[in-house]
């Protein structure tokens, strides 16, 4: 083949790169999107209620997911000490995804009910207090600034849009449900539970008179991978 | 369009350009004002205000360039002023990039004195990445931009196409690094690595980009020589492959137009293929295909023999933009990835290895004839080893891609340096040769101290090597103690103690960053003097065999 013509001609050239590259984009990804069982089937998955949605924006801003996956590999040592293998379907409403690339620190996929409000509020303030040798940074600042969540419904319209089972009722009640999760024994609790099923609602950072932005991250770290219960979960009917 | 643009150096009447350039910045000024004003999100409003200035600077500059006078580097045959700055901006990022990756690897070896919990943007999570941006984008970027105007111009033998809107290019790029990086400190961030500007910065970079596009498209169409050179083959496919890379994965939804944050269009496993189908491929085209093209100009030129195999070029170039797009999911092996698309992923990765291997061999095959150069030029010398690290880094690649291998080395430190191989050897020893070559090309004067390389290129080395075997241990050990069981069989490591067993290697790590960062300074000393005080040369290029202008 004399490959002059395409040397000679930039378009040529130019339509040439366009063709080759698309080629590989386009058979990986995009049967991600319609073929069957590329996400599994599993129940107890619910959109972030609006406090773990804002531990999760905080999650993001300070970047840890630099050194904390969250995806445990179906692999021996990593059942054993993380728990269960991380499904598809655990990260469907999450835009966008945590899943990492390093591990500096553990992978967190599922931290929840691992350890205490009070274990995370002493880790985040002082990291070396509780592990020591451990190479983090100090969150000290956290439970010191408070959480600004008045425009939090705002996000939850943005997310309906992209998918995410919002209702209309959600995104309505959604700085109220703030509250009610950042407060223990909230006569809201048992409502925010019929709308966030297994939702936690307390007072995260032991500072009852304010929400602040611990409230909001450790309220996310306490439900991670908590959503699906794997004494449930049949993983033979999701063989891929 | 072509006639018109192509012949001569002669002002015409009505330029583009004149208009474009002014009324991009007027409306950049505008947007960044009512940011400034009107946003209820107090980081927005500092970032409104970051690209206010920016964009103030640069409308003073265009005033002052081009209000009452043609520049007299318009006056050339070619465009090099434009060069020039990039030449600086890359010495300054790229001191800039490492010095902080330097913070971080100190960050990590001693906690307890690089942290400063009252002052959150000096922490780990938002320095990180300020580190890859400003070496990757920052410094690559400008190196990639500048090299790519200067070899465009002399292999087509025609002037940059577009006037001023090249230098839209380089402060529009430029301002895009200053947004992205004040903004990860204040915390702004999709967390797509490698991506991580919000989508203000995108849609700025997007335009900016489009304006490379079409001044290097511009400058091949205007050409003079009947063949394209394999280099701009490689540009041009690094700059269209970054553009529809930037454009999908960038897809997000701003909460509101005043507000930074914004949610990204995919999620979990969809939106997780379409980062790494990036993120891969970033070092695909960015950190490969482009710096390619320095390849396949700066070495031929600088041992004065012609590239070994026009053959092998050709097959080097489509084997590799075609296989390289594929290889994606090698960041995902064992995840909540679909099997057959990790499968895909690893069995082109491991294909790659072949076109990357005939590309090294190209590159040092060139210096058949040649090679008693490598003795008393040690720029020459650098750029060879560049293209030995690249071979090195591109076997690695695929050995860790293998899922056997990727389950042991995914997640630690052995990821860190590998990347780092490619990029301290690959990326920055091609970058260094292409400035020492540059720089006195483009001053026109002898380069200050070629002791002075020497000393840069041993310092650097053995800071790379201490880097890279370091990281290699300490990712293999790390993997390792992380299956280990006991003879009860339970895992024998707690994390913390794999933490640890890390900490005498990251001071190693450390050492050898600083070591690298103390080449580069050496460097920036360097070629400062030359161009400050340097002995002039009248034809300062040398006679080579790629196409180029009698002067």
């Amino acid at each position: 083949m004399n490959h002059a013509w395409l040397e000679k001609n930039s378009a040529f050239l130019l339509i040439g790169i366009i063709l080759v590259i698309a080629v590989g984009g386009l058979v990986e990804i995009a049967p991600l999107f319609w073929v069957g069982g590329t996400v599994e089937k599993v129940s107890g998955m619910r959109p972030y209620t609006p406090l773990e949605l804002e531990g999760r924006n905080i999650y993001v801003r300070e970047g840890c997911y630099l050194c904390h996956s969250q995806m445990i590999r179906p692999l021996r040592d990593e059942v054993e000490r993380y728990g269960h293998y991380s499904l598809a379907a655990e990260s469907v409403y999450d835009h966008p995804f945590q899943w990492g690339s390093k591990r500096t620190g553990p992978d967190l996929a599922r931290i929840g009910g691992k350890y205490s409000d009070n274990w995370h509020r002493e880790h985040l303030n002082d990291p070396r207090s509780v592990v020591p040798g451990s190479v983090m940074p100090s969150y000290s600042w956290l439970a010191q600034t408070d959480l600004d969540y008045r425009h939090i419904a705002e996000d939850l319209k943005v997310q309906a849009l992209l998918g995410v089972p919002y209702s209309a009722d959600m995104i309505a009640r959604a700085v109220d449900d703030v509250v009610t999760q950042a407060t223990t024994d909230s006569p809201d609790a048992a409502d925010l539970a019929k709308r966030y099923p297994k939702a936690q609602a307390r007072d995260f950072d032991g500072n009852p008179g304010r929400i602040t932005e611990a409230d909001a991250l450790i309220a996310y770290l306490q439900m991670l991978g908590t959503e699906v219960d794997f004494k449930l979960y049949d993983d033979k009917a999701n063989i891929r | 369009m072509q006639a018109e643009t192509a012949q001569t150096p002669v002002q015409t009447p009505w330029r583009f350009d004149h208009y474009f350039v002014p009324l991009v910045i007027f409306f950049g000024l505008v947007v960044s004002l009512i940011e400034a004003a009107r946003s209820p999100d107090p980081r927005m409003v500092a970032q409104g205000w970051i690209f206010g200035v920016c964009m103030a600077i640069t409308g003073a500059w265009y005033l002052w360039m081009y209000a009452s006078r043609t520049p007299p580097d318009e006056k050339q045959r070619y465009a090099e002023a434009v060069i020039k700055a990039g030449v600086g901006a890359s010495m300054f990022w790229g001191i800039a990039g490492m010095l902080v990756g330097v913070i971080i690897a100190l960050q990590l070896s001693f906690p307890h004195l690089f942290y400063f919990a009252d002052e959150p943007w000096t922490n780990f999570g938002r320095l990180r990445p300020l580190h890859t941006s400003a070496v990757i984008f920052a410094f690559g970027g400008n190196v990639l931009i500048a090299t790519s105007f200067y070899v465009v111009q002399r292999t087509c033998r025609a002037r940059l196409f577009g006037g001023s809107l090249s230098w839209l290019v380089f402060w529009g790029y430029n301002i895009f690094i200053v947004l992205a990086g004040t903004g990860y400190l204040l915390g702004i961030t999709e967390s797509r690595e490698y991506a991580e500007p919000e989508w203000y910065a995108d849609l700025w970079l997007t335009l900016v980009w489009v304006c490379y596009l079409v001044v290097f498209l511009g400058t091949l169409i205007k050409r003079k020589e009947p063949h394209i050179y394999v280099a701009n083959w490689f540009y041009l496919a690094f700059i269209i492959t970054i553009a529809v890379l930037h454009v999908v994965n960038n897809l997000s939804m701003p909460v509101s137009l005043l507000e930074s944050k914004s949610y990204s269009l995919f999620s979990g496993v969809q939106d997780a293929l379409t980062q790494w189908w990036y993120g891969h491929n970033a070092v695909g085209f960015f950190l490969t295909a482009g710096f390619l093209g320095i390849m396949y100009y700066f070495i031929p030129k600088r041992a004065e023999r012609p590239v070994y195999s026009y053959r092998l070029s050709i097959i080097h170039f489509w084997s590799l933009i075609f296989i390289y797009i594929w290889a994606g999911p090698h960041h995902l092996l064992y995840t909540a990835l679909p099997e057959w698309a990790q499968t895909l992923g690893m069995t082109f990765s491991i294909i790659l290895w072949m076109p990357s291997w005939g590309g090294m061999i190209n590159g040092m095959m060139t210096l058949s004839g040649a090679w008693d150069k490598l003795r008393t030029d040690p720029v020459l010398r650098m750029m060879v080893v560049s293209v030995a690290f690249y071979g090195m880094a591109t076997f690695e690649g695929p050995a860790m891609s293998v899922k056997a291998v990727n389950a042991l080395s995914h997640y630690t430190n052995w990821t860190i340096g590998h990347v780092h191989s490619g990029a301290l050897g690959w990326v920055g020893y091609v970058s260094f040769g292409a400035l020492y070559c540059l720089v006195p090309w483009l001053w026109k004067k002898k380069l200050y101290s070629n002791a002075l390389v020497e000393w840069h290129f041993w310092i650097s080395t053995l800071g790379i090597v201490l880097y890279i075997t370091s990281m290699w241990v300490a990712g293999i050990m790390q993997g390792l103690m992380w299956r280990a069981y006991n003879e009860f069989g339970f895992l024998e490591y707690a994390f913390s103690e794999t933490v640890l067993a890390m900490h005498p290697y990251y001071i190693i790590r450390a050492l050898g960053g600083i070591l690298y960062l103390a080449g580069t300074l050496i460097m920036a000393f360097n070629l400062w003097k030359t161009v400050r005080s340097g002995v002039p040369v009248p034809a300062a290029v040398p006679a080579g065999l790629v196409a180029e202008a009698a002067e």
